[in-house]
């Protein structure tokens, strides 16, 4: 098995044998490890796109907007790189699309480190695969075949307000079972608990 | 009295770096001490008459179990070769995680000799190989057989049985990433699996030589002995490869020199100095004079440095003895700054390392901080800004931004990564090709463009926004960031500059590894010695902290 240390030293030198500076190449490293590491098909996408990366015109995004729409596909990597660096702005437009993007899965990773860096989970659709990225902790998917994704036609992004997934009535039922675990405190205890005593004036 | 800790553009400056020595917090000597109450086992040992075969050896403490797994092989003299290009050696070695099945034997059997054309497994956690020192091997094998102790003397000379040529760990070929065991207490400190390999392989080394005098002359053949061995360690050719090690990882280099400068810092702020305390620096001071006088070297460049550090060491034990008191307040910060004023680097960096021998209090907390989460500072604060960026520069990289990059001296070599055994190496940039393929190891220079680029850019400008069109210096604006956290994290010199001496930079990761007795055979690689004095693998229950200073007494 390859190891996740050799998978981001490999990427690494890929990244910038294929013309992206030292910079990028590091953040691609990280970026695929980390794909990896989710069980996420990183290194074949990769391997796909750097094929074809010389020969073929990628669109690279500068200010991402709310709406980002280009003839030719989008470089997933430029587009994560910045997506990355404008996070703060970004995450202030709720949500985001792109039209026409080439290997979206490789666009993850970088909204997953995103995720973290906001205290954000962020929602994903690439056509009609979803994925949740949970503070780069974790991928929720239903893209599970591990297939090479060339390309997507709409990917929205969706930044998730932090709220709970339940209501308060069902918190409060299990508040109420946790409670059973208490127990009663006599009045002689109570008085001799901390901060107990005449005044607190002093 | 509070002490300012050292100023990183002094410390961190090469030839600085260059004269650090082993201290109480190198790793060899903080492995040991973790490792002092756990139980060794000779496992497994299947050598024929010549010593060819395998061996297993493990380390246990409650569930957690360590082994070494040896293979000893046949080669031809001709083959034998200390450069990282050579594919056979005497022996090589793997610490698995648990008990090795015998699948696992079989496996590794087929992998481990081959080194790095052979594939490991997350069950693995470091691989090494190392080839016989032939000046005294033989003669030691030899001896014993005969009934008779090999000379002292020729194996002092060396210091060693065998020497290992490269130490692998951290998801190198197949091995088990470190996010796989980090979280493990006992290797909560940098380097402990490989500093473990090493010493279990020097017990390896000590049974290997009996083993083939026993079979050579069962009837009069004795043990290596046991004095002797303990003064034995593990030798070490380390070359060029290293040294961009310390470049790549900025956060631990900085958590290496941090603790060092703390625990100096510490003791200097130290009011009054216990009589034990001073007692047991001055008896290290004597007993570590050994080690300089027995250092032995065909290298020039070194032989300066330690007669230099003996004058130095003569002029201080005449200053301590004659016109200082231990008694009086704040005595080790008088006698740091009397180094700093009378001494040269090679000493000062001797007594910075010497005077933590007494401060195990200081010293142990320090350890567990020489580690480094180097993901947690891997993404740039982009929403900072470009007048924060130019602050840093200036603050953290003065020295740097004023060298002068169109002078060709200043950037003379390149630093690359070779196409047969893809290690780094330096060239001449204006006499060697490939220069276009240089490494992202010219910090200095890519600083300065970096410092020249945003001179021109408005100070409210965020570094997401700068990044957009200048990613080709995205490397450095990490490491610039990365510096205001972390003072210690950048060499404040020039890497690529004709200046160099490469030696330098091995000369300071070696240090904290605890390497002895530096020999340079060129300016671009060393050998080293490694646990000489160290207690044997059974007698580890006996540790002694201050074994360091014991070998060769």
């Amino acid at each position: 098995m390859i190891s996740l240390s050799e998978i981001d030293t490999t990427v690494k030198r890929a990244s910038k044998a294929v013309g992206f500076s030292w910079g990028i190449a590091e953040e691609v490293g990280k970026s695929i490890r980390l794909l990896e590491m989710f069980g996420l098909p990183g290194l074949r996408n990769l391997n796909q796109y750097y094929k074809i990366y010389k020969d073929k015109k990628f669109q690279n995004v500068g200010l991402i907007s709310k709406s980002n729409i280009s003839k030719i596909p989008y470089c997933p990597i430029i587009s994560g790189i910045n997506f990355l660096d404008q996070i703060f702005a970004l995450q202030e437009l709720s949500e985001i699309d792109f039209e026409n993007f080439a290997f979206p899965i490789l666009f993850i990773p970088f909204l997953s480190r995103s995720s973290e860096i906001i205290g954000k989970k962020i929602f994903l659709k690439i056509d009609e695969k979803e994925f949740l990225l949970n503070f780069n902790q974790s991928i929720y998917s239903n893209y599970l075949n591990g297939d090479i994704v060339e390309k997507a036609t709409k990917i929205k992004v969706k930044f998730v307000e932090n709220k709970n997934t339940f209501n308060e009535k069902e918190w409060k039922e299990l508040y109420t079972l946790s409670e059973e675990t208490f127990v009663e405190e006599s009045e002689e205890l109570k008085q001799t608990a901390a901060g107990a005593g005449l005044t607190d004036n002093d | 009295m509070e002490v300012q800790l050292r100023d990183p553009k002094v410390v961190m400056k090469l030839s600085k770096l260059g004269s650090f020595h082993q201290s109480k917090l190198s790793f060899l000597r903080s492995f040991l001490k973790e490792f002092k109450d756990w139980k060794y086992k000779r496992d497994l040992f299947e050598l024929d008459e010549n010593g060819y075969g395998r061996a297993v050896y493990s380390l246990k403490k409650n569930n957690r179990i360590y082994s070494l797994v040896c293979f000893a092989n046949p080669i031809n003299d001709e083959e034998r070769s200390d450069r990282v290009i050579a594919t056979k050696w005497d022996a090589a070695f793997v610490l698995h995680d648990g008990i090795p099945t015998k699948k696992d034997l079989e496996r590794l059997y087929n992998d481990v000799p081959k080194q790095e054309v052979g594939r490991l497994s997350y069950k693995e956690l470091t691989l090494s190989r190392a080839n016989k020192s032939m000046r005294i091997f033989n003669h030691v094998v030899e001896s014993l057989s005969q009934g008779i102790q090999p000379e002292k003397e020729k194996l002092l000379e060396v210091g060693y049985l065998y020497r290992t040529t490269a130490v692998y760990g951290s998801g190198k070929f197949g091995l088990a990433d470190r996010f796989r065991i980090k979280d493990r207490d006992e290797i909560c400190g940098p380097f402990r699996l490989e500093m473990m390999l090493v010493y279990l392989v020097r017990q390896f080394t000590f049974d290997q030589v009996n083993h083939i005098a026993k079979q050579k002359n069962s009837r009069k053949a004795v043990e290596l002995d046991k004095e002797i061995c303990r003064n034995l360690g593990i030798g070490n050719s380390t070359g060029l490869g290293m040294a961009p090690f310390i470049v790549n990882h900025p956060t631990l280099l900085n958590n290496w020199i941090l603790a060092r400068e703390i625990s100096l810092k510490k003791i200097r702020e130290i009011k009054n100095v216990k009589e034990n305390e001073a007692e047991l620096f001055k008896k290290f001071l004597k007993k570590s004079l050994k080690n300089i006088t027995s250092w032995n070297t065909d290298s020039e460049f070194q032989k300066k440095k330690i007669l230099c550090l003996l004058r130095d060491m003569e002029k201080l034990i005449h200053f301590l003895n004659k016109d200082f008191d231990f008694k009086g307040e704040y005595s080790f910060n008088k006698l740091y700054l009397w180094c700093e004023q009378n001494l040269k680097d090679e000493c000062i960096e001797y007594i910075v390392s010497l005077v933590m021998e007494p401060y195990d209090e200081i010293i142990t907390p320090l350890i567990k901080q020489m580690s480094s989460d180097e993901e947690k500072c891997f993404n740039i604060p982009t929403q900072r800004n470009i007048e924060n960026l130019r602050n840093i520069l200036e603050k953290n990289y003065s020295e740097i931004i004023k060298i002068d990059f169109s002078k060709k001296e200043n950037n003379q070599n390149f630093w690359f990564i070779s196409k047969n055994k893809e290690e780094p190496r330096l060239a001449d940039r204006y006499m060697e090709h490939g220069s276009e393929l240089e490494q992202p190891l010219a910090i200095a220079r890519d600083i300065k463009i970096l410092y020249e680029r945003i001179s021109n850019q408005k100070n409210s400008l965020s570094i997401g926004r700068f990044l957009i069109e200048n990613n080709d210096l995205r490397h450095v604006v990490r490491r610039a960031f990365i510096s205001e956290t972390f003072p210690y994290a950048e060499i404040q010199d020039n890497i690529i500059g004709s200046k160099l001496v490469p030696i330098d930079m091995l000369r300071l990761k070696l240090s904290f590894f605890g390497a002895v007795k530096f020999d340079p055979r060129s300016d671009k690689w060393l050998r080293i010695c490694m646990f000489q004095g160290a207690p044997l693998a059974n007698d580890l229950e006996s540790f002694d902290d201050g074994w360091i200073y014991n070998s060769l007494n």
